[in-house]
Protein backbone atom coordinates (compact mmCIF):
# COMPACT_ATOMS: atom_id res chain seq x y z
CA UNK A 1 0.00 0.00 0.00
CA UNK A 2 1.48 3.64 -0.89
CA UNK A 3 1.82 5.74 2.25
CA UNK A 4 -0.64 8.68 2.00
CA UNK A 5 1.38 12.04 2.54
CA UNK A 6 0.05 13.82 5.26
CA UNK A 7 0.96 17.64 6.44
CA UNK A 8 0.31 19.70 9.11
CA UNK A 9 0.40 23.75 8.86
CA UNK A 10 3.73 24.75 10.44
CA UNK A 11 3.19 28.18 11.64
CA UNK A 12 2.51 28.16 15.37
CA UNK A 13 0.22 25.96 17.49
CA UNK A 14 0.06 22.12 17.79
CA UNK A 15 2.17 21.02 14.91
CA UNK A 16 3.97 18.35 16.97
CA UNK A 17 0.96 16.91 18.57
CA UNK A 18 -0.73 16.51 15.08
CA UNK A 19 2.32 15.02 13.55
CA UNK A 20 2.69 12.19 16.42
CA UNK A 21 -0.46 11.39 16.14
CA UNK A 22 -0.78 11.08 11.92
CA UNK A 23 2.78 9.11 12.94
CA UNK A 24 0.71 6.33 14.73
CA UNK A 25 -1.55 5.57 12.39
CA UNK A 26 -0.14 3.12 9.90
CA UNK A 27 0.53 4.29 6.15
CA UNK A 28 0.70 8.19 6.62
CA UNK A 29 3.52 9.86 6.01
CA UNK A 30 3.76 13.05 8.20
CA UNK A 31 5.48 16.42 6.97
CA UNK A 32 5.63 20.05 8.11
CA UNK A 33 4.25 22.90 6.12
CA UNK A 34 6.14 26.02 6.63
CA UNK A 35 5.93 27.84 2.78
CA UNK A 36 3.90 27.11 -0.23
CA UNK A 37 6.11 24.90 -1.56
CA UNK A 38 6.29 22.27 0.97
CA UNK A 39 2.15 21.48 -0.23
CA UNK A 40 3.70 19.93 -3.15
CA UNK A 41 2.75 15.98 -3.08
CA UNK A 42 0.31 16.43 -0.46
CA UNK A 43 -2.21 13.68 -0.19
CA UNK A 44 -3.95 16.10 2.84
CA UNK A 45 -3.39 19.05 5.19
CA UNK A 46 -4.35 19.30 8.63
CA UNK A 47 -4.52 23.25 10.08
CA UNK A 48 -3.78 22.75 13.74
CA UNK A 49 -4.77 24.50 16.97
CA UNK A 50 -3.02 27.74 17.45
CA UNK A 51 -3.58 31.66 18.03
CA UNK A 52 -5.50 32.15 14.49
CA UNK A 53 -4.70 35.19 14.04
CA UNK A 54 -1.04 34.68 14.27
CA UNK A 55 -1.24 31.90 11.53
CA UNK A 56 -3.43 33.93 9.82
CA UNK A 57 -1.08 37.13 9.78
CA UNK A 58 2.05 35.07 8.70
CA UNK A 59 0.00 33.04 6.34
CA UNK A 60 -0.71 36.16 4.66
CA UNK A 61 3.34 37.38 4.65
CA UNK A 62 4.25 33.87 3.41
CA UNK A 63 2.01 33.89 0.41
CA UNK A 64 0.11 30.54 1.83
CA UNK A 65 -3.51 31.66 1.63
CA UNK A 66 -4.33 30.76 -1.86
CA UNK A 67 -1.97 27.88 -2.43
CA UNK A 68 -4.00 26.31 0.30
CA UNK A 69 -7.31 27.38 -1.03
CA UNK A 70 -6.61 25.62 -4.30
CA UNK A 71 -5.42 22.80 -2.18
CA UNK A 72 -9.15 22.35 -0.87
CA UNK A 73 -10.66 22.74 -3.80
CA UNK A 74 -9.24 19.00 -4.56
CA UNK A 75 -8.09 17.59 -1.28
CA UNK A 76 -8.86 16.64 2.22
CA UNK A 77 -8.21 19.52 4.66
CA UNK A 78 -8.38 18.82 8.83
CA UNK A 79 -8.87 22.23 10.62
CA UNK A 80 -9.20 21.94 15.10
CA UNK A 81 -9.92 24.92 16.70
CA UNK A 82 -7.77 27.68 15.47
CA UNK A 83 -7.90 25.86 12.22
CA UNK A 84 -11.73 25.70 12.15
CA UNK A 85 -11.94 29.43 12.45
CA UNK A 86 -9.26 29.72 9.89
CA UNK A 87 -11.38 27.45 6.83
CA UNK A 88 -14.67 29.33 7.81
CA UNK A 89 -16.41 31.46 4.96
CA UNK A 90 -16.83 33.71 7.55
CA UNK A 91 -16.60 35.10 11.29
CA UNK A 92 -19.49 35.76 13.37
CA UNK A 93 -19.75 39.44 14.64
CA UNK A 94 -16.24 40.84 15.46
CA UNK A 95 -12.92 40.97 14.33
CA UNK A 96 -14.62 40.56 10.24
CA UNK A 97 -10.77 42.23 9.21
CA UNK A 98 -8.78 38.98 9.90
CA UNK A 99 -7.38 37.00 7.29
CA UNK A 100 -9.31 33.56 6.54
CA UNK A 101 -8.77 30.68 4.01
CA UNK A 102 -12.65 30.66 3.83
CA UNK A 103 -12.92 27.26 1.79
CA UNK A 104 -16.10 26.20 3.78
CA UNK A 105 -19.48 27.12 4.05
CA UNK A 106 -19.44 27.77 7.93
CA UNK A 107 -19.95 30.72 9.92
CA UNK A 108 -17.71 30.39 13.26
CA UNK A 109 -17.67 32.57 16.15
CA UNK A 110 -14.32 32.89 17.88
CA UNK A 111 -13.52 31.87 21.98
CA UNK A 112 -17.44 31.16 21.71
CA UNK A 113 -17.54 29.73 25.26
CA UNK A 114 -15.48 32.50 27.02
CA UNK A 115 -11.97 33.03 28.55
CA UNK A 116 -9.36 30.03 29.45
CA UNK A 117 -11.43 29.63 32.51
CA UNK A 118 -14.25 28.35 30.58
CA UNK A 119 -12.24 26.13 28.75
CA UNK A 120 -12.97 22.08 29.33
CA UNK A 121 -13.13 18.91 28.57
CA UNK A 122 -16.22 16.38 27.77
CA UNK A 123 -17.21 13.28 26.28
CA UNK A 124 -19.07 13.33 22.53
CA UNK A 125 -21.42 11.15 20.36
CA UNK A 126 -19.75 11.75 17.07
CA UNK A 127 -21.29 10.51 14.04
CA UNK A 128 -19.27 8.45 11.59
CA UNK A 129 -16.35 7.63 13.69
CA UNK A 130 -15.51 3.98 14.30
CA UNK A 131 -17.61 3.05 17.06
CA UNK A 132 -18.84 6.76 17.12
CA UNK A 133 -21.84 6.27 19.18
CA UNK A 134 -21.30 3.51 21.65
CA UNK A 135 -17.43 4.93 22.48
CA UNK A 136 -17.56 8.90 23.00
CA UNK A 137 -14.88 10.83 21.98
CA UNK A 138 -13.29 12.79 24.92
CA UNK A 139 -13.16 16.01 23.40
CA UNK A 140 -10.63 19.49 24.91
CA UNK A 141 -11.77 22.48 24.01
CA UNK A 142 -9.58 25.49 24.47
CA UNK A 143 -10.75 29.18 24.12
CA UNK A 144 -12.51 27.18 21.94
CA UNK A 145 -14.75 28.21 18.65
CA UNK A 146 -18.56 27.59 17.67
CA UNK A 147 -20.18 26.41 14.36
CA UNK A 148 -22.64 28.98 14.54
CA UNK A 149 -24.37 28.42 10.77
CA UNK A 150 -23.63 25.69 8.08
CA UNK A 151 -24.38 25.69 4.75
CA UNK A 152 -26.36 23.08 2.85
CA UNK A 153 -23.74 20.88 1.86
CA UNK A 154 -22.68 21.07 5.55
CA UNK A 155 -22.99 17.89 7.58
CA UNK A 156 -22.83 17.95 11.38
CA UNK A 157 -20.56 15.56 12.82
CA UNK A 158 -21.08 16.37 16.84
CA UNK A 159 -23.13 18.48 18.98
CA UNK A 160 -22.94 19.43 22.36
CA UNK A 161 -25.91 18.48 24.45
CA UNK A 162 -27.20 22.22 24.40
CA UNK A 163 -27.26 21.59 20.31
CA UNK A 164 -24.22 23.56 19.54
CA UNK A 165 -22.42 22.05 16.32
CA UNK A 166 -18.86 21.85 17.33
CA UNK A 167 -17.67 18.88 14.11
CA UNK A 168 -18.55 19.22 10.57
CA UNK A 169 -17.38 18.00 7.35
CA UNK A 170 -18.50 19.22 3.69
CA UNK A 171 -16.77 17.05 1.14
CA UNK A 172 -13.46 16.52 1.86
CA UNK A 173 -13.28 19.32 4.51
CA UNK A 174 -13.60 18.71 8.00
CA UNK A 175 -13.20 20.55 11.44
CA UNK A 176 -13.43 20.56 14.96
CA UNK A 177 -14.32 23.03 17.72
CA UNK A 178 -12.03 20.77 19.77
CA UNK A 179 -8.46 19.60 19.65
CA UNK A 180 -7.91 15.19 18.80
CA UNK A 181 -4.32 16.45 18.50
CA UNK A 182 -4.44 16.54 22.65
CA UNK A 183 -5.72 12.44 23.13
CA UNK A 184 -4.81 9.71 22.25
CA UNK A 185 -7.73 8.46 20.37
CA UNK A 186 -6.37 8.24 16.78
CA UNK A 187 -10.18 8.07 15.12
CA UNK A 188 -10.91 11.40 13.97
CA UNK A 189 -7.32 11.70 12.34
CA UNK A 190 -8.21 8.09 10.82
CA UNK A 191 -11.41 9.44 9.81
CA UNK A 192 -9.48 12.23 8.13
CA UNK A 193 -6.71 10.17 6.30
CA UNK A 194 -9.10 7.95 4.77
CA UNK A 195 -10.54 10.60 3.19
CA UNK A 196 -7.18 11.66 1.41
CA UNK A 197 -8.08 8.88 -0.94
CA UNK B 1 -23.51 37.61 26.48
CA UNK B 2 -20.92 35.04 26.62
CA UNK B 3 -22.67 33.25 29.87
CA UNK B 4 -23.21 29.94 29.36
CA UNK B 5 -24.31 27.39 31.99
CA UNK B 6 -21.50 24.87 32.15
CA UNK B 7 -22.64 21.16 31.68
CA UNK B 8 -22.75 18.81 33.92
CA UNK B 9 -20.30 16.80 32.34
CA UNK B 10 -17.89 19.29 31.34
CA UNK B 11 -15.09 19.72 33.52
CA UNK B 12 -13.42 23.18 33.59
CA UNK B 13 -9.69 24.01 35.33
CA UNK B 14 -8.41 20.57 34.18
CA UNK B 15 -5.04 19.64 33.79
CA UNK B 16 -5.21 18.55 30.40
CA UNK B 17 -7.22 21.79 29.34
CA UNK B 18 -4.47 23.93 31.45
CA UNK B 19 -1.76 22.20 29.68
CA UNK B 20 -2.89 22.55 26.87
CA UNK B 21 -3.43 26.04 26.75
CA UNK B 22 0.05 26.19 26.67
CA UNK B 23 0.50 24.09 23.68
CA UNK B 24 -1.22 26.06 21.46
CA UNK B 25 1.14 29.40 22.17
CA UNK B 26 3.89 27.23 20.88
CA UNK B 27 6.07 28.42 17.82
CA UNK B 28 4.78 32.14 19.29
CA UNK B 29 5.61 35.32 20.77
CA UNK B 30 4.21 36.28 23.93
CA UNK B 31 4.62 40.50 24.38
CA UNK B 32 4.64 42.43 27.40
CA UNK B 33 2.54 45.55 26.82
CA UNK B 34 1.38 48.23 29.40
CA UNK B 35 -1.28 49.84 27.95
CA UNK B 36 -4.01 48.51 25.17
CA UNK B 37 -2.45 50.41 22.24
CA UNK B 38 0.16 48.66 22.58
CA UNK B 39 -1.69 45.48 23.08
CA UNK B 40 -3.37 46.04 19.45
CA UNK B 41 0.16 46.42 18.37
CA UNK B 42 1.58 43.57 19.44
CA UNK B 43 -1.81 41.73 18.01
CA UNK B 44 -1.33 42.92 14.75
CA UNK B 45 2.19 41.96 14.66
CA UNK B 46 0.94 38.50 15.58
CA UNK B 47 1.66 38.32 18.81
CA UNK B 48 0.15 34.61 20.15
CA UNK B 49 -0.64 36.41 23.51
CA UNK B 50 0.20 39.64 25.48
CA UNK B 51 1.70 39.80 29.53
CA UNK B 52 -0.27 43.00 30.67
CA UNK B 53 1.48 45.14 32.59
CA UNK B 54 1.91 48.27 34.48
CA UNK B 55 5.67 48.72 33.87
CA UNK B 56 7.89 46.74 31.54
CA UNK B 57 10.84 44.55 33.80
CA UNK B 58 13.17 47.55 31.92
CA UNK B 59 11.40 50.26 33.78
CA UNK B 60 10.81 48.11 37.33
CA UNK B 61 14.62 47.79 37.59
CA UNK B 62 15.26 51.29 37.06
CA UNK B 63 12.38 52.60 38.97
CA UNK B 64 13.29 50.67 42.04
CA UNK B 65 10.76 50.05 44.67
CA UNK B 66 8.08 46.70 45.40
CA UNK B 67 6.85 45.71 42.11
CA UNK B 68 3.38 44.05 42.66
CA UNK B 69 0.45 43.24 40.20
CA UNK B 70 -0.58 46.02 37.85
CA UNK B 71 -3.73 47.32 38.60
CA UNK B 72 -6.87 44.95 37.66
CA UNK B 73 -8.41 47.61 35.49
CA UNK B 74 -5.50 48.13 33.39
CA UNK B 75 -5.74 44.02 32.78
CA UNK B 76 -9.31 44.44 32.47
CA UNK B 77 -9.15 47.11 29.31
CA UNK B 78 -5.82 45.04 27.70
CA UNK B 79 -8.36 42.54 27.87
CA UNK B 80 -10.92 44.04 26.26
CA UNK B 81 -9.26 45.21 23.43
CA UNK B 82 -7.31 42.06 22.03
CA UNK B 83 -8.85 38.96 20.73
CA UNK B 84 -5.97 37.33 22.02
CA UNK B 85 -5.11 35.34 25.73
CA UNK B 86 -3.95 37.90 27.81
CA UNK B 87 -1.72 37.13 30.85
CA UNK B 88 -0.97 39.06 34.20
CA UNK B 89 1.50 38.73 36.41
CA UNK B 90 1.42 37.88 40.12
CA UNK B 91 4.22 38.09 42.74
CA UNK B 92 5.87 34.84 44.32
CA UNK B 93 3.80 33.12 46.79
CA UNK B 94 1.17 35.85 46.64
CA UNK B 95 -1.62 34.31 46.22
CA UNK B 96 -4.44 36.97 46.51
CA UNK B 97 -3.18 38.77 43.68
CA UNK B 98 -3.39 35.18 42.19
CA UNK B 99 -7.13 35.13 42.85
CA UNK B 100 -7.68 38.67 41.83
CA UNK B 101 -5.80 37.44 38.66
CA UNK B 102 -8.62 34.59 38.27
CA UNK B 103 -11.22 36.73 39.21
CA UNK B 104 -10.89 38.69 36.39
CA UNK B 105 -10.34 36.25 33.98
CA UNK B 106 -7.05 36.58 32.77
CA UNK B 107 -6.10 33.49 30.66
CA UNK B 108 -2.69 32.74 32.37
CA UNK B 109 -1.16 34.15 35.42
CA UNK B 110 2.71 34.38 35.57
CA UNK B 111 3.85 34.07 39.08
CA UNK B 112 6.86 36.23 38.38
CA UNK B 113 10.31 36.91 39.70
CA UNK B 114 10.48 40.13 38.35
CA UNK B 115 8.12 41.41 40.48
CA UNK B 116 9.10 41.94 44.42
CA UNK B 117 8.39 38.23 45.98
CA UNK B 118 5.98 37.92 49.01
CA UNK B 119 6.78 34.98 50.14
CA UNK B 120 10.60 34.43 50.87
CA UNK B 121 9.67 30.28 50.93
CA UNK B 122 7.01 29.26 49.32
CA UNK B 123 5.29 29.52 45.86
CA UNK B 124 1.51 29.73 45.28
CA UNK B 125 0.00 26.61 45.22
CA UNK B 126 -1.29 26.50 41.82
CA UNK B 127 -3.87 23.26 41.76
CA UNK B 128 -5.76 25.59 43.76
CA UNK B 129 -6.89 28.02 40.56
CA UNK B 130 -8.92 27.15 37.38
CA UNK B 131 -6.65 29.30 35.59
CA UNK B 132 -3.18 28.18 34.44
CA UNK B 133 0.38 29.44 35.42
CA UNK B 134 3.54 29.98 34.33
CA UNK B 135 7.17 29.93 36.67
CA UNK B 136 10.05 30.18 35.88
CA UNK B 137 12.99 28.29 36.13
CA UNK B 138 16.82 28.29 36.29
CA UNK B 139 17.33 24.46 36.58
CA UNK B 140 15.32 21.09 35.96
CA UNK B 141 14.74 21.53 39.61
CA UNK B 142 13.29 24.52 39.95
CA UNK B 143 11.42 23.84 36.90
CA UNK B 144 9.94 20.01 38.20
CA UNK B 145 9.19 21.62 41.78
CA UNK B 146 6.87 24.33 39.93
CA UNK B 147 4.83 21.73 37.77
CA UNK B 148 4.69 19.94 41.20
CA UNK B 149 2.96 22.65 42.20
CA UNK B 150 0.61 23.31 39.52
CA UNK B 151 2.68 25.10 37.41
CA UNK B 152 0.92 24.16 33.79
CA UNK B 153 3.82 26.11 31.63
CA UNK B 154 7.19 27.08 32.54
CA UNK B 155 9.97 29.86 31.09
CA UNK B 156 13.55 29.31 30.94
CA UNK B 157 14.52 32.70 32.84
CA UNK B 158 16.51 35.52 31.72
CA UNK B 159 17.86 38.25 33.12
CA UNK B 160 14.26 40.56 32.57
CA UNK B 161 14.72 43.99 31.31
CA UNK B 162 18.37 43.95 30.33
CA UNK B 163 18.22 42.88 26.53
CA UNK B 164 21.04 41.00 27.35
CA UNK B 165 19.90 37.53 26.18
CA UNK B 166 23.40 35.29 28.06
CA UNK B 167 21.45 33.84 30.99
CA UNK B 168 18.17 32.81 29.10
CA UNK B 169 20.33 30.89 26.98
CA UNK B 170 22.28 29.18 29.76
CA UNK B 171 19.22 28.68 32.05
CA UNK B 172 17.72 27.16 28.98
CA UNK B 173 20.76 25.02 28.46
CA UNK B 174 20.88 24.19 31.44
CA UNK B 175 17.42 22.82 31.71
CA UNK B 176 17.72 21.13 28.44
CA UNK B 177 21.22 19.43 29.22
CA UNK B 178 20.10 18.18 32.23
CA UNK B 179 16.75 16.70 30.92
CA UNK B 180 19.11 14.56 28.18
CA UNK B 181 21.76 13.07 31.02
CA UNK B 182 18.34 12.17 33.02
CA UNK B 183 17.35 10.44 30.07
CA UNK B 184 20.44 8.57 30.19
CA UNK B 185 20.25 7.72 33.89
CA UNK B 186 19.62 3.88 34.40
CA UNK B 187 16.42 3.75 36.86
CA UNK B 188 18.16 2.71 39.80
CA UNK B 189 19.49 6.33 39.85
CA UNK B 190 16.51 8.78 39.61
CA UNK B 191 15.19 8.40 43.32
CA UNK B 192 19.17 9.71 44.29
CA UNK B 193 18.64 12.51 40.97
CA UNK B 194 15.09 13.52 42.32
CA UNK B 195 16.50 14.21 45.68
CA UNK B 196 19.73 15.90 44.89
CA UNK B 197 17.69 18.51 42.44
CA UNK B 198 14.55 18.85 44.73
CA UNK B 199 12.11 17.75 42.31
CA UNK B 200 8.92 15.08 42.63
CA UNK B 201 9.86 11.65 41.94
CA UNK B 202 6.88 11.21 39.71
CA UNK B 203 8.00 14.06 37.30
CA UNK B 204 10.93 13.47 37.46
CA UNK B 205 10.18 9.54 35.61
CA UNK B 206 7.59 11.43 33.39
CA UNK B 207 10.31 13.99 32.13
CA UNK B 208 12.83 10.94 32.01
CA UNK B 209 10.13 9.03 29.68
CA UNK B 210 8.79 11.83 27.72
CA UNK B 211 12.33 13.18 27.05
CA UNK B 212 10.58 16.76 27.68
CA UNK B 213 9.08 18.15 30.92
CA UNK B 214 5.43 17.26 30.76
CA UNK B 215 4.68 21.02 30.13
CA UNK B 216 5.04 23.73 27.67
CA UNK B 217 8.72 25.10 28.17
CA UNK B 218 9.46 29.05 26.85
CA UNK B 219 12.78 31.13 26.98
CA UNK B 220 12.26 34.49 28.56
CA UNK B 221 14.16 37.26 29.96
CA UNK B 222 16.72 39.78 27.77
CA UNK B 223 15.36 38.50 23.99
CA UNK B 224 15.72 41.52 22.44
CA UNK B 225 16.02 40.92 18.35
CA UNK B 226 14.75 38.33 15.63
CA UNK B 227 18.49 36.31 15.51
CA UNK B 228 17.85 36.43 19.87
CA UNK B 229 14.17 34.76 19.44
CA UNK B 230 15.48 32.26 16.51
CA UNK B 231 18.41 31.42 18.88
CA UNK B 232 16.52 30.46 21.61
CA UNK B 233 14.15 28.34 19.17
CA UNK B 234 17.22 26.53 18.02
CA UNK B 235 18.38 25.52 20.92
CA UNK B 236 15.50 23.89 21.40
CA UNK B 237 12.45 25.93 23.54
CA UNK B 238 8.58 26.25 22.24
CA UNK B 239 8.83 29.69 22.30
CA UNK B 240 9.87 33.14 23.43
CA UNK B 241 8.49 35.68 25.44
CA UNK B 242 9.46 39.29 24.68
CA UNK B 243 9.51 41.93 27.75
CA UNK B 244 11.10 45.21 27.62
CA UNK B 245 12.73 44.48 24.40
CA UNK B 246 9.94 45.58 22.06
CA UNK B 247 8.49 48.92 23.31
CA UNK B 248 11.87 50.09 24.65
CA UNK B 249 12.77 49.76 21.04
CA UNK B 250 12.66 52.38 18.24
CA UNK B 251 9.89 51.24 16.21
CA UNK B 252 8.33 48.48 18.29
CA UNK B 253 5.55 47.26 15.21
CA UNK B 254 8.13 46.23 13.09
CA UNK B 255 10.51 44.74 15.55
CA UNK B 256 7.39 42.70 16.83
CA UNK B 257 6.70 41.56 13.59
CA UNK B 258 10.16 40.55 12.78
CA UNK B 259 10.68 38.47 15.89
CA UNK B 260 7.40 36.70 15.56
CA UNK B 261 8.56 35.63 11.80
CA UNK B 262 11.95 34.73 13.37
CA UNK B 263 10.37 32.51 15.54
CA UNK B 264 8.44 30.66 13.72
CA UNK B 265 11.01 30.49 10.63
CA UNK B 266 13.43 30.09 13.19
CA UNK B 267 15.73 27.65 11.09
CA UNK B 268 15.84 29.45 7.94
CA UNK B 269 18.61 32.01 7.83
CA UNK B 270 17.69 34.04 4.73
CA UNK B 271 14.12 34.42 6.53
CA UNK B 272 16.05 35.89 9.42
CA UNK B 273 17.93 37.87 7.59
CA UNK B 274 15.62 39.54 5.63
CA UNK B 275 13.73 40.55 8.61
CA UNK B 276 15.97 41.66 11.01
CA UNK B 277 16.99 44.36 8.20
CA UNK B 278 16.14 47.82 9.03
CA UNK B 279 14.41 47.36 11.99
CA UNK B 280 15.65 50.77 13.66
CA UNK B 281 17.16 50.95 17.17
CA UNK B 282 17.19 48.68 19.64
CA UNK B 283 16.56 48.67 23.55
CA UNK B 284 20.01 50.09 24.81
CA UNK B 285 20.18 46.90 27.21
CA UNK B 286 21.87 46.46 30.22
CA UNK B 287 25.20 44.08 30.34
CA UNK B 288 24.38 41.63 32.75
CA UNK B 289 27.95 41.27 34.31
CA UNK B 290 28.07 44.52 34.84
CA UNK B 291 24.60 43.84 37.86
CA UNK B 292 25.67 43.71 41.70
CA UNK B 293 24.11 40.48 42.64
CA UNK B 294 21.19 42.24 44.61
CA UNK B 295 19.52 43.67 41.25
CA UNK B 296 19.55 40.03 39.51
CA UNK B 297 15.92 39.01 39.36
CA UNK B 298 16.70 35.56 38.28
CA UNK B 299 17.70 33.98 41.24
CA UNK B 300 14.28 35.01 43.03
CA UNK B 301 12.26 31.50 43.10
CA UNK B 302 12.80 28.75 45.56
Amino acid sequence: MELKKIGVLSIQGSVVEHVQILRRIGGVEASKVYLPEDLEGLDGLIIPGGESTTIGKLAVIYDLLEPIKSFAKTKPVLGTCAGMVLMAAELHQDRQDQPLLGVMDIVVERNAFGRQVNSFETELDFNGLENGLSVPFHAVFIRAPKIVRIGSNVRVLARLPDGTAVAAIENKLMVTSFHPELTSDLRIHRYFVNLAG
Amino acid sequence: MHEQKANEDQKTGSVTVKRGMAQMLKGGVIMDVVTPEQAKIAEEAGAVAVMALERVPADIRSDGGVARMSDPGLIRRIMETVSIPVMAKCRIGHFVEAQILEAIGADYVDESEVLTPADEKYHVNKHDFKIPFVCGCRNLGEALRRIGEGAAMIRTKGEAGTGDVVEAVKHARTVLGEIRRLQSMPEEELMTYAKEIGAPYEIVVETRQLGRMPVVNFAAGGIATPADAAMMMQIGVDGVFVGSGIFKSGDPGKRAKAIVEATTHFDKPDIIAKVSEDLGEPMVGINVTSLEPQEQLAVRGW
